[in-house]
């Protein structure tokens, strides 16, 4: 098994047209089936919906100690929405998955693998020789 | 097209020249049994550079032992048993695959060596899976065509560099680059559900006919018009039950039986009605059309069985008059149907024009959306000339010179698209 993160991109400023009490309701309610889903098939590791970008704090090692900012760590367009962490036997799988959260969400979702811990040590001992 | 992938005769001691035809024997053999038992290697390890290094390295010992010995009876599954014999041994020496060796031997006490475990059973096949992988959505267009030349074709890096015009660190890179995301993302070494097949299958037809479609417009590549063909003939066997799969391998061996009489010696390029039908290959053309009556019989058509339909309907004119014109504007109907696009709208206006006359044919290209594309333009150019519209007809001859993509072309454009004789 292998962990993916679906996450959601969205551009800012993207003014989409504001959803009516009742469409909200209804993604709501499919996104509630989704991850049911998600859990009932085994898949669910995490997930989890952000708050806007504005609401970031960045830390970072500056001279030797720790600097503490406002704001996003880059400042750009897009920005992280919200991810699942799901584990999933293959891409195929995963993809699977993704686009079930697309066509529920129609927004684009980026799926990455997660490194396992044979391969992060394995890239590891690369890094070092 | 001379084989890379084998490993360097000049580094081998001692070559006997009366073996020479063994030689070319083995690069034949090679063509034949690489992709299946890369395929099968891949399978039993789990990884692709694995599998690729192992059949090479088998291939070295045959070079070294078969010019001497003689062919194996079966060379194909010599080469297999042989990689994998060699992958183990490799494997066992580093210590990071111990663990995979052990596993492996333990699957294999109880089979023969002679009989490695090569699936039988059309959708068991380990190439059919290879392709697939090769072919999937979540690799970029050029990183399938390239993996399925190299993987399931043979073809050495140098040589997929060189078919595309790419640079050979540049395709190198873009091999490392796709294995190294098919390992980390797990892209599957199977066969879609019947379910996902429809969408899945579409790349893998796409990508073999790039690859033929390469061969044709590079004529110093005519080796890929044969790979394509013969990777057309394995997926039409190995999916017997495809319709557009045996539509894509009814289109390439018909548009193969013209192949020859499409250029002239100089490279110039004949038009289909200019072209001697007498050296079109008429084996092929059997073959295409027999198969294209397989597909009418199934009624269930698709984009690469009309286009078979239609050339299949060219292949019966003994001359460009006798052309059932009818037949091809019915054709590009239904293409248009399932493939709506402004190019199969113009060579439907090609058609129009041959039944209804140059001004309705104009009628319907002016109205296309496509300033882009050369044939469009050279299509205007034809018709605008045969209604007598000269200077308009030179213009559009020029537009045309200016976008076509290969020298042939630009060159037939250049001189008013009448080939040698104007």
């Amino acid at each position: 098994m292998t962990q993916y993160l679906l996450s959601v991109h969205s551009a800012e400023g993207e003014v989409s047209a504001q959803p009516t009490n009742e469409q909200m309701q209804q993604f709501h309610t499919q996104i509630g089936i989704l991850e049911a889903d998600l859990k009932s098939a085994g898949a669910w590791v995490f997930g989890g919906r952000l708050h806007e970008p504005d609401t970031a704090t960045v830390v970072r090692m500056s001279n030797g100690a720790v600097l503490t900012t406002d704001g996003p760590f880059m400042e750009s367009k897009e920005h992280l929405g919200g991810f699942y962490i799901i584990e999933a036997e293959h891409l195929d799988a995963a993809l699977a998955w993704a686009s079930k959260v697309t066509a529920c969400i129609m927004q684009p979702i980026e799926v990455r693998p997660f490194y396992d811990e044979a391969e992060a040590d394995a890239a590891w001992n690369e890094a070092e020789a | 097209m001379p084989l890379g992938t084998k490993p360097r005769l000049d580094g081998l001691p001692n070559i006997d020249p009366t073996a020479k035809l063994d030689l070319a024997e083995i690069d034949r053999i090679f063509r034949e049994a690489s992709g299946r038992s890369v395929a099968t290697l891949i399978r039993i390890f789990g990884d692709i550079d694995v599998a690729e290094d192992a059949v090479q390295d088998a291939f070295a010992v045959a070079l070294r032992k078969w010019p001497g010995d003689g062919v194996p009876p079966n060379p194909g599954g010599w080469i297999t048993t042989t990689a994998r014999m060699l992958a183990i041994d490799r494997l066992r020496r580093e210590s990071r695959g111990r663990e995979l060796a052990s596993e492996v031997a333990l699957l294999s006490t109880n089979s023969d060596d002679a009989t490695i475990p090569e699936e039988v059973g059309p959708v068991q096949d380990d190439r059919l899976r290879l392709i697939f992988t090769c072919c999937n959505p979540a690799l970029a267009t050029e990183a399938q065509v390239a993996l399925t030349l190299r993987l399931l074709g043979g073809l050495s890096t140098e040589e997929v560099a060189r078919a595309f015009l790419v640079p050979e660190p540049t395709m190198a890179q873009r091999l490392v680059r796709a294995k190294r995301k098919i390992k980390a993302a797990r892209i599957p070494y199977r066969v879609p559900d019947d379910h996902e097949l429809p969408d899945r299958l579409h790349p893998v037809l796409a990508v073999v006919y790039l690859v033929y479609n390469a061969g044709l417009t590079n004529p110093s590549e005519p080796g890929l018009c044969s790979e394509a063909i013969r990777l057309a003939r394995l997926l039409a066997m190995l999916m017997p039950d495809e319709p557009e799969v045996a539509g894509l391998l009814a289109l390439l061996l018909l548009t193969e039986s013209r192949r020859v009489s499409r250029t002239r010696a100089d490279g110039s390029l004949v038009l289909l009605a200019e072209q001697d039908r007498t050296r079109w290959n008429r084996a092929l053309i059997e073959e295409g059309q027999a198969i294209v009556r397989w597909c009418l019989r199934r009624n269930q058509p698709g984009a690469y069985q009309l286009q078979a339909a239609i050339n299949a309907v060219h292949a019966d004119a003994k001359t460009v008059d006798a052309t059932d014109w009818s037949q091809i504007i019915a054709l590009y109907d239904q293409l248009l149907v399932v493939a709506p696009t402004p190019v199969v709208a113009l060579n439907r206006a090609i058609a129009v024009g041959e039944v209804h006359g140059p001004a309705a044919a104009l009628t319907l290209v002016d109205q296309l959306d496509l300033d882009n594309y050369y044939a469009l333009h050279a299509t205007r150019a034809d018709l605008l000339q045969r209604l007598g519209r000269n200077d308009e007809a030179a213009v559009a001859y020029r537009r045309a010179a200016a976008m076509a993509p290969t020298e042939a072309e630009r060159d037939f454009f250049r001189r008013g698209g009448r080939g040698s004789h104007s």
